[in-house]
């Protein structure tokens, strides 16, 4: 005997084969953002989860080619806004850590001090022309190891040499002060014993560095301030940059940030009419929501502008029925990149995607 | 030839082995796979892979050549639209997919 409200298993209408229900359609392609936290994050992943209802959950490699899109948002010197579609959290990630930590650029390492009478203490001057961004393409230049010889292939030389004169006002040392040296360092590193003779400085440059860079180097934004002199005060320094990875020191990060967001989706779970449609168009400060006549001088809220959801969740507070549900796509992701190098943004794409293939390919190779 | 391996791999972190774990679930010849990192002072992650009967190293192989074919398809497609809409709007600096200035 069935109980009132009870429906036995048995007797349970037959689910459709070959398509998922909407619920677990939502479960699987969708982050649902409730109004304390989101649920389903990690996604359903392996290939046989649905496999009792005679659906394959695999993306092989030709379905993956013909559902994957890119579409570019902006695109500007120094930053990009893309949206991917079709590709993984995971892959998505990898390429936002490999762009922060594994994409190389060139950066001050070492300082070498001639004369500090600043009241800037040596090494926060020099931890500070390290973090100067500098005008050099990563790319035509090496990586120099502990026990390389600087060259003109793996070490720029800058040179920094500014005093501020007794009776005159302080002096702001800029960061377009910093000379470039194309042909290498002037510092000796031994006095020379006997006079004419060739003297050895730290560098050992076997040309001008104009062959190896095209343009001129320099430093990416000239108005940094470096340091601050007083009258009488004096800095001297030779300072070389190499290049590097941002996982070694935050300086060799070619990014100022990159990041990813999924894009966001809002669904009505019930109409919105009247008075309440004016007060949740109001509510949203991205304007997300707006209103639409129905005719009859009824109004109704309709999503006019999903994307600009920000998560704040302005509307699901204070009420008791929550009128929409704000969910995230979970294989759009919309992708900015802001670059912070000489290196414009879609070119650190490619070089990022480049990394994540050559670490596969490491990998292969150690597997044969 | 082994159907269950763990794959120990140096010098690697959640970049790579998160991906690749996300490939190989894709991968229908796969019954378990997953990473895990030993400890994070030390830079090597331990890969598991659990097959329904082929070599665990041909199918991790073959899920890292499907992870390099995934990402170069997605530069590929990027550096595509980028060139195709510069020769078709001929700026000089690209502006793009109906000028479209989303503010977020």
């Amino acid at each position: 005997m069935t109980k009132k409200g009870f429906t036995s298993a048995l007797d349970m209408p037959d689910v459709p084969m070959g398509k998922l229900p909407d619920h677990l359609e939502v479960q699987r392609t969708r982050v649902v953002c409730k109004a304390d936290a989101p649920i389903n994050t990690e996604g359903i992943q392996y290939s046989g989860s649905y496999a009792t209802m005679g659906i394959d959950n695999s993306t092989p490699l030709e379905r993956f080619r013909k559902n994957f899109k890119v579409e570019v948002i902006r695109l500007t010197e120094d930053e990009m806004e893309f949206d991917m579609i079709g590709i993984d959290a995971a892959i998505a990630n990898a390429f936002r850590r490999i762009l922060i930590s594994e994409v190389p650029t060139m950066a001050i390492e070492r300082v070498f001090m001639v004369d500090n009478t600043s009241p800037i203490v040596d090494e926060v001057l020099a931890h500070r022309l390290g973090l100067t961004p500098l005008d050099a393409d990563p790319r035509l230049f090496e990586y120099m190891s502990g026990h390389d010889v600087a060259n003109e292939r793996n070490t720029i030389v800058f040179k920094l040499h500014v005093s501020c004169k007794k009776g005159s006002p302080r002096l702001t040392v800029k960061s377009d002060q910093l000379e470039w040296l194309p042909d290498g360092s002037k510092l000796h590193e031994v006095a020379p014993s006997l006079p004419g003779e060739q003297q050895k400085t730290y560098t050992s440059f076997s040309g001008s560095q104009m062959e190896v860079s095209k343009k001129p180097l320099g430093v990416m934004h000239k108005d940094i301030t470096i340091a601050r002199l007083g009258p009488g005060q004096t800095i001297e320094l030779e300072a070389h940059a190499v290049k590097g990875i941002g996982k070694v020191h935050a300086k060799w990060s070619p990014v100022a940030t990159a990041w990813y967001r999924m894009l966001p989706e809002v669904v009505f779970l019930k109409e919105v009419k009247g008075e309440e449609a004016v007060q949740l168009v109001d509510k949203c400060k991205q304007g997300v929501f707006d209103i639409e006549d129905l005719g009859n001088g009824e109004r109704r809220a309709f999503v006019k502008n999903p994307r600009a959801c920000t998560l704040c969740r302005e509307c699901l507070r204070g009420v008791s029925e929550d009128p929409v549900e704000l969910r995230r796509v979970r294989d759009h992701f919309i992708f900015t990149i802001e670059s912070a190098a000489a290196v414009p943004p879609e070119v650190l794409f490619t070089e990022a995607v480049k990394i994540l293939e050559e670490k596969c390919e490491r990998v292969i190779s150690e597997l044969s | 030839m082994k159907a269950c391996q763990l794959f120990s791999v140096i010098d690697e972190d959640h970049t790579l082995a998160n991906s690749v774990r996300f490939v190989l679930n894709q991968d229908p010849r796969v019954s378990f796979c997953g990473y895990s990192i030993p400890h994070p002072s030390d830079n090597n992650v331990n890969i598991r892979v659990q097959t329904t009967g082929d070599s665990a190293k041909d199918v991790l192989k073959d899920a890292l050549h499907d992870l390099v074919q995934c990402a170069s398809m997605s530069d590929l497609h990027l550096t595509h639209l980028l060139l195709s809409s510069r020769q078709h709007n001929q700026l000089k600096r690209w502006k793009l997919m109906n000028n479209f200035l989303v503010s977020i």
